[in-house]
Formats: structure tokens, C-alpha cells, sequence
């Protein structure tokens, strides 16, 4: 890395990414409109068209938004201690599976019509599926990945399956073994504000995912703790030697990693209205894609994925009516991995295979 | 390996404890050239081994308790069935514990092997291929699949390795499900043909109802892949997949083609899954999408990592376990369980009715559960190869006695 590169950096013009930004988007809302329109089954004019694609457009930002929020556990984790934390998609499992629990204790099944009662629910049901999946995660990492930091890279990877294996089991045997509604209690209102118009839980959604995106960054990039934890994923030693407190630091990353999986998690149960045992594997695994398409270890780039990746899947399934996403998605795993393994915004990793 | 004595001990008692030592009685020295004799006649010792272990097994079953859970017939098909595992156990041993790559879309080549089966023998294709050809075609067809997938990908560093073979094994199956115009989709290709000896040794069509010939036929696939691949692990081939796995830059540096070496075992584990697959489909007469789910690619990691990574017998043998406790074995306890009549917990909307607890639900727990466990206490597997569990265990003492295996074998 030399200074001239360097500089160069530096001088990159601001307004290029947002402009990238916004093209893509309106690249991704044509080819849905596309998908929609060349839909054999329906038959739309194209101004019948449009509403449909500007919900299945805020319904990608939404499935984005989920997905982002479970990729940057993945590439935290990954940052900190190189480990693909298999079980990341079962903490967002759980996740919902404890905002289900909390909902349906405290006696909800519909939509809350007082905005008040509304808020405090929703607070309470973030706050309590955050701190429970976040201490999940430290425990599963005090319990089953310290002891094998230094050891082969093979063995905290089966063991993450291992984990992954026991969650899943546990909800399975424990809560249902099919299919759970969940109380959707944001009400169905539809937004509209001009030309635009938006469904309150998308909204709720998307500000709730950026909202928590943008406090990860500050966190990251403004704290003492967020100091230690960019510390030491670049050098752990060295930030041992400097006097950062090595395993507290990785348990606080497995803590907010698995908190924000949390919050997927209810958003899954609020948006969707349903959860099963076996979600967290498909949904960490697109997850998963997403932090390797924003570049592993790269905070703004595994939420970037992350709507890249709901973007794909929501554009898959309007061109092929559904069946093909899953493979859209892993496909596209493939070969970012293979022609791209940084990502997009990926700095190059070390070389420890 | 004695250890060193004092001085004054060894120059009193050498003469004396040379004199003191008896003679080894005669069926010992017998027992010394037969296994000397076997050692050095490898291929020898594993059809023995494998032909005194396919006799004992349907026997073992007639015995107290065993008896009491089915009948012969049923544990000689259900030991056939084991064999498909044993085989895809072998197979994923090459790849991970021979040359150390992590592949998670193992069912991938099961799917690819039992499907090219379901092409060259069923109604569905119009083609009536005979099984035996097949079983070499479902290989290299397997094979081919493994080489397509390794070339872009064995570059990657082995966790981005495992993903992708992940995404890879997600991919198959939903492709399998989805080009119905192909497949048949959701319900599968079905009636395909059973194999047949037209006649040798009076057996003509296998047929459902009589598990034998399936469970023969099985001993022998695994027999030959078993020479195969101790012959290729003791091989040239079989010491550059262990030094890529040690060190890939050391191994690169010595003049090891790392990129070729991996390929070969990503195609040669790629081949036993397929052949494991066309004898998997031979057997059921059907394949369907959802019999080749990422479970089967993470049951067989668990079976290759319970039995010891990189040893052929071990894994065999955790394969064998891990198949009988999760088709018998949970089914038994469940029933031993429900007899006890436990009390029913409940917690919220939650409740737990011990009583009524199917434990084949619990087998993803145990296998998650016998993964950590098996990683933090044992890494180097119930079995372990000699290398393996010197590299992971350093003391000099079980150098000493890994040394003294080293001999005796």
C-alpha cells in the first residue's frame, strides 16, 4: 500500500457512490417492472404494472434490509476471528422464534391500533429478542469457539455446524416442528405520499434496519469498544500488547453480531407473520452471500450486499415466478466467490489458508 | 522403546534378562506371520476384514437384544442401506480428511450419481442401461461434476471452499426439483430397474422383497473402493494430498501441483458419492429432489468427523454407527422413553411431554452436539489416522506409542 494509492483514495469524489446507487436502483425497479410486465400469466397494462412493481421494489428493500441486518453478524464475526459462524442463521431463527414467544405471552395475536402501545411493544420486543440472542451468541462462543482459536481452521467451522445443528434441534423439539404464525401487530396501513406509496411495516422496516446500521457504524468507528474490535481483527496480538482486552472484545463483537440477528428476527416474525424451525439456514446462508458480495469483513458492504441480495431474489422470482431465487442466489455466491472473492467493497483479506 | 536405565542397572542385568526371556509360544509367532503376512498384503486384509465383518453382522443380529428389535431380513436391508453411507463416508474422506478440504455439498454427487442412474434405467428416459455399467457411469459422471465444480472454485481458501460447495449442494437438488421437463420435479423419477445377475449364482432380478443380494452387492462396491483408496493413500497422490493439507505453500514449493492434486480428490470423493448413487437409486427405485437435502451432506461430515477424519476403517466404522444408532437406535430409545411416563413441563405457550418425546427428532441435536463435542475434547475422531492424531496431539509420549503402531503395522 503505497502513498501515491493512498492519495488516490482520498481524492475519490463523494458523489460517485450515491450516483452508483441510484442507478442501480432504477436499473433493479425497470427489470422488476420488466419481470412483471413480461409475466405470461397476468397479462398487465403497463399502468396497472406500475403499483405492483413499486410494492415487489419496496418489498426487495425490505427483504434487504433483514438480510443485511443478519450479514453483519457474518462478516463481524468473520472480521474478528475468521470464522463463517454457521449458526448466525439459527441466532436470527431464534430470534423470531422469541419475539413469537414474547408476543404470544403478553397476549397479542393481530395488529395494535394504539400507536402508543404499538411503540412499547415493539420496544420491548426488539429490546428482549436483541439482549437474548446477543447473550446467546457470547455464550456460544465462550462455550464452543475459544477453546479453538489457535486451533485448525477446519474445527471451529464443524464445529459453528455443530451449533447451528443443536439451535435448530432444540426449536424444533421445544417449540414446533412446522410452521409458526407469529402476531403481526403493526397495522396494514398504506402510506402514500404523493406518487409514492408505501406500506407502514415496509417503512417501519427500512428505517428500523438503517437506523440500526447507521448506530453499528458509529459504534464501530466513534467508541473506545469499537476502537478494540477494529484492533483486533486487524492484529490480534498486537492489540493484546497495546492492552485491549482480546476475549471480551470478541464476545462483545458475538453479542452485537448476534443482537442485530435478533432484530432480523422480529422483523421476520412482523413482516412476514410466520417462522419455522428450519428458516435460519436458507436465510444465513443468502446472508452469508451477502457479506461475501459486500466483501467479508466490511461492515457497510455486508448491508450493501445484503439489499443487493434482496434485490436478486425479489427480481428472480418476479422473471421466474419464484422457483429459481434459491438458486439465483447461490449461483450468484458462486461466482462472487470465484471471480470476486473481495466483494465489492472488499479490501484484500491476508492469505492464511 | 526403553527408556534409559541407570548405569549400574544395565551392566548388573543385561546378561541375566537376556537369558530370562522365554520363548514366544507357538501360536503366538503363528498370530506374528499371519499379521505380517497381511500387512504386507493390504488389499488381502481389507477384503478379509471385510468379508469376516459382512458375515458377522447379519449373525450378531440374531442374538439377545437384538433380536427383539426385527427381524434378520430387515437389519440385512437396513445394513445395506448403512453401506450407501459407508461409501459416501469413504468418499467425503478424501476430500476432507485426505487432502483437508471442507466440502458441504457432498449430496450434490449422491444426487448427480443417483440421477444418472434414474436416466440410464427407468421408464422416465425409455433407456434400460443394466446396473453394473451404470455404477461405473454414475462414477464418471460424478467425477466430471466434481471437476466442474472444483476447476473455478479450489483456488478459494478453505472456508470460502466450503461455502461454495454449500451453495453448490443447494443449487443441485433445487435444480433437480425445478426443470420437472427433465426431472419429474417434486415426485421424482420412479420404477427404476433393479439390478440382476441374469441368473449367475441363481439370482436373477434383486427385487424388494429380499435384501441380500443388495446388501452383498454393497459389501463389494465398498470392498473395492476400500483397496482403491488405501492403495491411493499410500501412494504418491495420497502424500501430496496430506502435505497440501498440512502446508499448501510448502507443498506448492516442492513441486506439488496443488491445484491438479486438489481436483483429483474433489473428482475421486465426486466418484464414490456417485457410485453410492446409483446403488442408493437401484435400491429404492426411486430418486426425488428431496432425498439429497444439505442433511445428507451434514450427516456424512458428522459420520467422517465422529469416526476420525483421514483414517478409511475408522470412518467406515463411525459411518456404520452413526446410520444404525440414527435408524435403530433412536427408535428404540424412544420406546424404552415413552415406556417410563414422564410428566409433561410446561413453560408459556411451550410444553414438553417427555413421555411423548420421539427421539428420532433429537438426531441433528446428537450430531450437533457429538460435532462440538468431538471438536473441543477429541479433534482427531473416535478412530483417528496415526498422523492425524500425532499432529493434534503433540505430547512425546504418544509420539512415542503412534511410532510403535508405525512398527507393528
Amino acid at each position: 500500500m503505497t502513498s501515491t494509492t493512498a492519495r488516490r483514495r482520498s481524492v475519490t469524489v463523494p458523489w460517485r457512490a450515491p450516483l452508483a446507487a441510484a442507478v442501480a436502483l432504477a436499473v433493479a425497479y425497470f427489470v422488476i417492472l420488466g419481470g412483471i410486465l413480461a409475466d405470461p400469466s397476468q397479462h398487465l397494462t403497463f399502468g396497472d404494472a406500475i403499483p405492483q412493481a413499486q410494492a415487489q421494489f419496496v418489498n426487495a428493500v425490505t427483504i434487504g434490509a433483514i438480510y443485511a441486518l443478519i450479514a453483519l453478524g457474518y462478516t463481524m464475526v468473520y472480521g474478528i476471528i475468521e470464522l463463517i459462524n454457521f449458526a448466525h442463521g439459527e441466532i436470527f431463527m431464534c430470534g423470531s422464534f422469541v419475539s413469537w414467544w414474547l408476543l404470544t405471552t403478553l397476549g397479542f395475536s393481530g395488529a395494535i391500533n394504539d400507536p402508543l402501545l404499538l411503540v412499547g411493544v415493539l420496544l420491548l420486543a426488539f429490546a428482549v429478542s436483541m439482549l437474548v440472542m446477543g447473550v446467546v451468541g457470547v455464550v456460544i462462543e465462550r462455550l464452543a469457539y475459544r477453546r479453538l482459536r489457535n486451533a485448525p481452521r477446519l474445527a471451529p467451522l464443524i464445529t459453528a455446524i455443530g451449533v447451528s445443528f443443536i439451535l435448530q434441534n432444540i426449536v424444533f423439539v421445544v417449540v414446533s416442528n412446522s410452521i409458526v404464525t407469529t402476531p403481526q401487530i403493526i397495522p396494514n396501513t398504506q402510506l402514500t405520499l404523493g406518487p409514492i406509496s408505501i406500506n407502514l411495516i415496509n417503512l417501519f422496516v427500512i428505517i428500523l434496519a438503517v437506523s440500526l446500521m447507521v448506530a453499528l457504524q458509529l459504534f464501530i468507528g466513534r467508541t473506545r469498544l469499537g476502537r478494540a474490535m477494529r484492533s483486533t481483527a486487524i492484529d490480534r496480538d498486537a492489540a493484546q500488547l497495546m492492552g485491549v482486552d482480546i476475549n471480551t472484545t470478541i464476545a462483545l463483537t458475538f453479542f452485537v453480531g448476534s443482537a442485530l440477528a435478533g432484530a432480523a428476527g422480529v422483523v421476520q416474525g412482523l413482516y412476514f407473520g410466520i417462522t419455522v424451525f428450519n428458516i435460519g439456514f436458507q436465510a444465513g446462508l443468502k446472508a452469508f452471500t451477502a457479506a461475501v458480495l459486500g466483501g467479508i469483513g466490511n461492515t457497510t458492504g455486508a448491508a450493501l450486499g445484503g439489499f443487493v441480495i434482496g434485490f436478486l431474489e425479489v427480481i428472480s422470482s418476479v422473471w421466474g415466478q419464484g422457483r429459481w431465487s434459491e438458486a439465483v442466489v447461490f449461483g450468484v455466491l458462486v461466482l462472487v466467490l470465484v471471480f470476486r472473492p473481495t466483494g465489492i467493497l472488499g479490501q484484500q483479506l491476508a492469505d492464511r489458508a | 522403546m526403553s527408556g534409559p536405565e541407570t548405569p549400574t542397572a544395565t551392566t548388573a542385568d543385561a546378561g541375566a534378562g537376556r537369558s530370562v526371556r522365554k520363548p514366544a509360544p507357538a501360536w503366538r509367532v503363528a498370530l506374528g506371520q499371519v499379521g505380517a503376512y497381511l500387512g504386507r498384503h493390504q488389499s488381502l486384509t481389507i477384503v478379509l476384514g471385510l468379508a469376516i465383518t459382512a458375515a458377522a453382522l447379519p449373525l450378531i443380529v440374531l442374538l439377545p437384544p437384538l433380536n427383539g428389535f426385527g427381524t434378520q431380513k430387515d437389519f440385512v436391508g437396513g445394513f445395506a442401506d448403512a453401506g450407501v453411507f459407508v461409501l459416501l463416508a469413504i468418499g467425503l474422506n478424501v476430500v476432507v480428511g485426505f487432502a483437508g478440504l471442507l466440502d458441504l455439498g457432498y449430496a450434490a454427487f449422491f444426487a448427480i450419481g443417483a440421477y444418472t442412474y434414474a436416466y440410464g434405467a427407468s421408464p422416465f428416459s425409455g433407456l434400460d442401461i443394466p446396473f453394473w455399467p451404470m455404477l461405473l457411469v454414475g462414477a464418471l459422471v460424478a467425477a466430471m461434476f466434481g471437476v466442474l465444480l472444483g476447476a473455478p472454485t479450489l483456488r478459494l481458501r478453505g472456508d470460502y471452499l466450503a461455502i461454495v460447495t454449500l451453495g453448490f449442494g443447494e443449487i443441485v437438488p433445487v435444480v433437480f426439483l425445478n426443470a420437472d421437463k427433465y426431472t419429474n420435479g417434486t415426485n421424482g423419477i420412479v420404477g427404476l430397474a433393479q439390478p440382476s445377475l441374469y441368473g449367475i449364482m441363481g439370482v436373477d432380478s434383486f427385487g424388494f422383497t429380499n435384501p441380500w443380494p443388495y446388501f452383498v452387492t454393497v459389501v463389494a462396491i465398498i470392498a473395492v473402493a476400500f483397496i482403491f483408496l488405501y492403495r491411493l493413500q499410500d501412494s504418491r497422490i495420497g502424500r501430496a494430498w496430506v502435505a497440501i493439507r498440512e502446508d499448501e505453500l510448502a507443498a506448492a514449493s516442492m513441486g506439488i501441483n496443488t491445484v491438479t492434486t486438489k481436483l483429483l480428490a474433489f473428482s475421486i470423493g465426486a466418484s464414490t458419492s456417485g457410485l453410492a448413487g446409483v446403488f442408493f437409486a437401484s435400491k429404492l427405485s426411486i430418486v426425488s429432489p428431496d432425498q439429497f437435502g444439505f442433511t445428507v451432506s451434514f450427516t456424512v461430515l458428522a459420520m467422517v468427523v465422529l469416526g476420525g477424519m483421514g483414517n478409511i476403517w475408522g470412518v467406515a466404522v463411525g459411518a456404520f454407527v452413526v446410520y444404525e444408532i440414527q435408524s435403530q437406535g433412536l427408535k428404540q430409545l424412544g420406546s424404552f422413553v415413552q415406556g417410563l411416563h414422564l410428566p409433561t413441563l410446561t413453560l408459556g405457550p411451550l410444553s414438553l411431554d417427555i413421555g411423548s418425546i420421539n427421539f428420532i427428532n433429537f438426531q441433528y441435536l446428537l450430531f450437533g452436539l457429538a460435532l462440538v463435542l468431538m471438536m473441543l475434547l477429541r479433534p482427531e475422531g473416535l478412530f483417528p489416522s496415526r498422523r492425524r492424531r500425532s499432529e493434534l496431539h503433540e505430547s512425546p509420549e504418544e509420539a512415542a506409542e503412534s511410532n510403535v503402531e508405525l512398527v507393528q503395522a
